[in-house]
């Protein structure tokens, strides 16, 4: 059976669709958003985004501690009781160097769950399928929750799901790029054939973006760059909520079909002078 | 004594806990993880891990990532 996929009931307030929770690992998310915390323009305007995008769960990437300078703690800046932290492996392009990175997040953090990625090229930072496989087995032995940022291919998001990954988090396309998803029909592929959930992470550019992904089926959407990247970070962080929200509940209301052809939405009987 | 220190060769009075270590460098140890010549070290050990000379230490901490 497939998770996150209960068609959406009917709650009090007429009009207003309920949703069941985003599960991973026995763990409820009532936000399908889930944000990173790169590349904007001041801690304060992260704050406020944060606030704006209604997600419960926050990236972090794990760092060499600056010596020389003393400098605040990005930690100031989140309020660990109300954001879960999903610490990630950013910059790791061997499977060893992931792990590595995972224990340290895990002994800086608050919890065993990390956002893997094992990188296989510079320039699109595209992931290492074979190497992230292995670091997500050894990971899982090790007793870590494993959310691993993955091609957006079907076989590898079955081989991730088969070494114990609690998510697979396919790219929609690559990261920064803000090109929305590329593959709708690969990404529509592995949330048919996942059993556990599916989050795009990477390539959404804007609302609509968001709002694609999300009526595909899929159980969430991660992204940094199109919201810290935004003109005004805090009003792209709200319209992301609304477009995931959006999304979501437009693929359990359920669309037309599409056609080639007008139908008619008035009645053909009855009209005057026929 | 000189050790390895986030990559960097690093001069200290020597051997000293991690915990030493970490406030010598005015380092808050609720933020930071530790490796020790490769080995993640829990939070509750700091004070009993003696850091020598030529060890390979790693300090690190969160920052804004996606």
């Amino acid at each position: 059976m497939r998770p996150n996929s209960e068609p959406a009931r009917r709650s009090g307030a007429p009009g207003q669709m309920a949703d069941t929770p985003l599960v991973i690992a026995g763990r409820p998310f009532r936000s399908r958003l889930i944000v990173g915390t790169g590349k904007y323009p001041s801690n304060d305007v992260m704050a406020r985004a944060h606030e704006a995008s209604g997600a419960e769960m926050v990236t972090v990437a794990v760092r060499r501690v600056e010596l020389n300078r003393s400098r605040e703690s990005l930690l100031d800046h989140i309020d660990t009781e109300r954001y879960f932290l999903l610490p990630n492996t950013a910059g790791c392009y061997t499977a060893d160097d992931a792990v590595r990175a995972a224990r340290l997040g895990r002994e800086a953090g608050l919890s065993s769950w990390v956002k893997l990625e094992v990188i296989g090229d510079e320039k699109t930072l595209f992931p290492d399928n074979e190497a992230l496989v292995e670091a997500t087995r050894i990971l899982v032995g090790e007793g870590f929750v494993v959310l691993p940022y993955t091609n957006d291919d079907p076989v590898t998001c079955r081989k991730l799901e088969d070494a114990g990954a609690a998510a697979v988090m396919p790219l929609g396309a690559p990261i920064g790029s803000g090109l929305g998803v590329q593959n709708p029909g690969n990404i529509r592929l592995i949330r048919e054939a996942a059993g556990v959930p599916v989050i795009v992470d990477a390539g959404v550019g804007t609302a609509s973006d968001a709002a694609i992904a999300m009526e595909l089926g899929i159980d969430g959407v991660l992204m940094n760059t199109g919201i810290a990247g935004a003109d005004d970070p805090v009003a792209m962080a709200e319209a992301m909520k609304l477009a995931v929200r959006a999304g979501r509940l437009a693929h359990l209301a359920g669309r037309i079909p599409r056609k080639r052809y007008a139908t008619a939405s008035s009645p053909l009987e009855g009209v005057v002078g026929s | 004594m000189t050790i390895l220190l986030n990559g960097e060769s690093f001069e200290t009075d020597g051997p000293l806990s991690v915990s030493r270590l970490l406030a010598g460098l005015d380092v808050d140890p609720r933020r930071v993880a530790v490796e020790h010549n490769r080995n993640v070290i829990k939070k509750a050990a700091y004070g009993i891990t003696v850091v020598r000379e030529g060890d390979e230490v790693e300090v690190v901490n969160f920052v804004g990532g996606g």
